[in-house]
């Protein structure tokens, strides 16, 4: 089956079966939910920021294999990172499942994200995959903006592929 | 007996080919395939006799007029109306049911009354009355389903009460493919003075129905989804229900006389088509009905049962698959929802798709059942006419490679 070699590679299959980060935390600066509407994946975003750093990620959810796959790489993409870094990592997961031209592979550390490339030949899925990274996106930006009071949560976000 | 070879040269898609591989089409109760003749009466229409409708006395609008009034005259027959001004031309059964939610149920439904549904509409049946009754300060109550997935006729006998002004359900379940006792609820809702708004979208396609038989006051049904082309649907009420009721959409056509300061409305059913309709589809729905009248509805539903049990059948040998809704082919139609576990519906339906078959995945505009399910979603194979024993083999066969691919978390 061609697909298993493109959607379905070992690397997603791992995070699907294994998924990293799983669960919540107790005291999260900032709890975030998304929602796909279309496909019914769910998942909850725990953040746990400190000094414009990403001490702790926890992510709690119920949906496919490419939407767990690709919120459990980026639970382990952003962990430890700061505030700054994490856009810049948002940044290029994005820019490689939107842009109209192939981009560059993605950096030495980065490398697993490379494993959702295929997703980009199914352009249904994409929602999928990126779900999580709104999420974050709406999570981090609340806090930059000093909108959200520690622990609060934000509204159900609903995902669009723009 | 259905001449299901012969059936299949009818649609021209079912020659096409998906990644190499016939197209298996399973998704019926979203949208149903189109045989060559409803495509042609929509063509020959563009081609050969385009005009307006009822104003024209030109030769093209004479004959356009004709032939729209003709399907209305098609839906007539085809579901057992008492006459032809009781068939309403919409967009599709959403906006069927709007016209009664906006225009009887807006008239009648006051503070305190009760609108009694089943937990197994599609939003289309539910978001609409959900509005109303937060508007109206109306109140929902749900019917109860029984283990196999059908409406509880006890407890509706509690439920069902002075209160009630609207019942309003589905005949066929879209998610777990039950047919409702329409009839005895029905009949219970009328000795309480309620009205019955019966959501034929999935189960007029499949089934015989009779409007004489059904006890509706109210029946809604889209074409699309019984061979027909998109953008059309038909609201059946009882003449003395739909003489009694507001416009909904008013402008052009819906209207007798216009003064300045007042209007007068058109009699039925032009008062509650306004605007330019959808001629074409309209005229192509006629064509589906002919259709399947010559096929024969008895026959539709027969082969389809069988199909159903088939596949049943088959999906039962499958380990970690579980079917939704009862077993039993006399109390189902042919749409089957089923999750295997550890499998997302969304990944079940991309490595269906790769092997040309086409299912569908998701909540089917179901969410409060799915939640009463526990689950995000299901996968849902729906059958027609022209669907066959082999495609059933060859989804299964896609089904075990799937469980291959993903399924080993089951067995953590």
């Amino acid at each position: 089956m061609s697909l298993a070699n493109d959607l379905y590679r070992e690397t997603i299959l791992d995070h699907y079966h294994n998924p990293r980060n799983q669960g919540q935390l107790e005291n999260p600066t900032v709890e975030v939910e998304g929602v796909n509407p279309l496909c019914g994946d769910e998942l909850t975003l725990y953040l746990d920021i400190d000094n414009d750093k990403v001490n702790n990620v926890a992510i709690k959810g119920k949906g496919c294999s490419i939407n767990t796959a690709s919120a459990s790489m980026m639970s382990e993409a952003i962990k430890g990172e700061s505030i700054e870094e994490a856009h810049k990592i948002i940044n290029l997961f994005k820019e490689m499942m939107l842009s109209k031209e192939d981009m560059a592979a993605m950096p030495d550390d980065l490398e697993e994200l490379e494993a959702l490339r295929g997703v980009r030949n199914y352009p249904v899925r994409i929602k999928c995959a990126l779900l999580p990274w709104n999420t974050l996106l709406e999570g981090i930006n609340g806090i930059k903006s000093g909108n959200i009071a520690h622990g609060k949560t934000i509204k159900p976000h609903t995902v669009t592929t723009e | 007996m259905l001449d299901v070879d012969k059936i299949r040269k009818d649609f021209p898609i079912l020659k096409r080919k998906i990644n190499g591989k016939p197209l298996v089409y399973f998704d019926n109760a979203a949208t149903s395939q189109k045989p060559q003749s409803v495509i042609n009466a929509i063509t020959h229409y563009y081609e050969y006799y385009n005009a307006n409708i009822h104003r024209g006395v030109h030769t093209l609008s004479e004959e356009a007029t004709e032939a729209y009034e003709s399907s209305r005259s098609k839906v007539r027959n085809f579901i057992g109306a008492k006459e032809t001004k009781e068939i309403i031309f919409t967009r599709n059964a959403t906006e069927a049911i709007n016209l009664v939610a906006y225009s009887w149920a807006r008239q009648h439904v006051l503070p305190g009354d009760e609108i009694v549904l089943s937990p197994a509409e599609h939003h289309s049946n539910f978001v609409p009355w959900q509005i109303l009754a937060q508007e109206r300060g109306a109140k929902l109550v749900f019917l109860d389903l029984d283990a196999e997935g059908i409406v509880d006729l006890n407890s509706a006998a509690k439920i069902i009460g002075p209160k009630t002004k609207l019942l309003t359900i589905t005949q066929m379940s879209n998610v777990l493919g039950t047919i409702m006792p329409v009839a005895q609820l029905a009949e219970m809702a009328h000795k309480q003075g309620a009205i019955v708004l019966v959501d034929g979208a999935q189960s007029l396609p499949h089934l015989p129905v009779d409007m004489q038989k059904l006890g509706a006051d109210f029946f809604a049904f889209s074409f699309h989804k019984m061979l027909g082309p998109t953008g059309v649907g038909v609201l059946w009420g009882k003449a003395s229900t739909l003489e009694s009721m507001p416009p909904f959409l008013s402008g052009g056509d819906m209207i007798s006389s216009v003064w300045r300061d007042k209007v007068t409305f058109n009699s039925l059913p032009w008062r509650f088509e306004a605007g330019t309709p959808n001629i074409a589809d309209v005229i192509g729905s006629g064509a589906a009905i002919t259709y399947l009248q010559a096929l024969g509805m008895e026959n539709v539903h027969k082969y389809e049962q069988e199909l159903t049990e088939y596949a049943l059948a088959k999906l039962s040998q499958i380990d970690n698959l579980a079917v939704y809704g009862t077993h039993d082919v006399n109390k189902r139609g042919g749409l089957i929802s089923f999750n295997m576990a550890g499998i997302h519906p969304h990944d079940l339906g991309q490595i269906l798709s790769e092997s040309g078959i086409c299912i569908r995945v998701g909540h089917h505009c179901c969410q409060p059942l799915m939640r009463d399910l526990n689950v995000s979603g299901t996968a849902r194979a729906s059958f027609y006419v022209y669907n066959t024993k082999e495609e059933i083999d060859s989804m299964v066969e896609a089904l075990k490679e799937a469980q291959k691919v993903l399924g080993h978390v089951a067995c953590k």
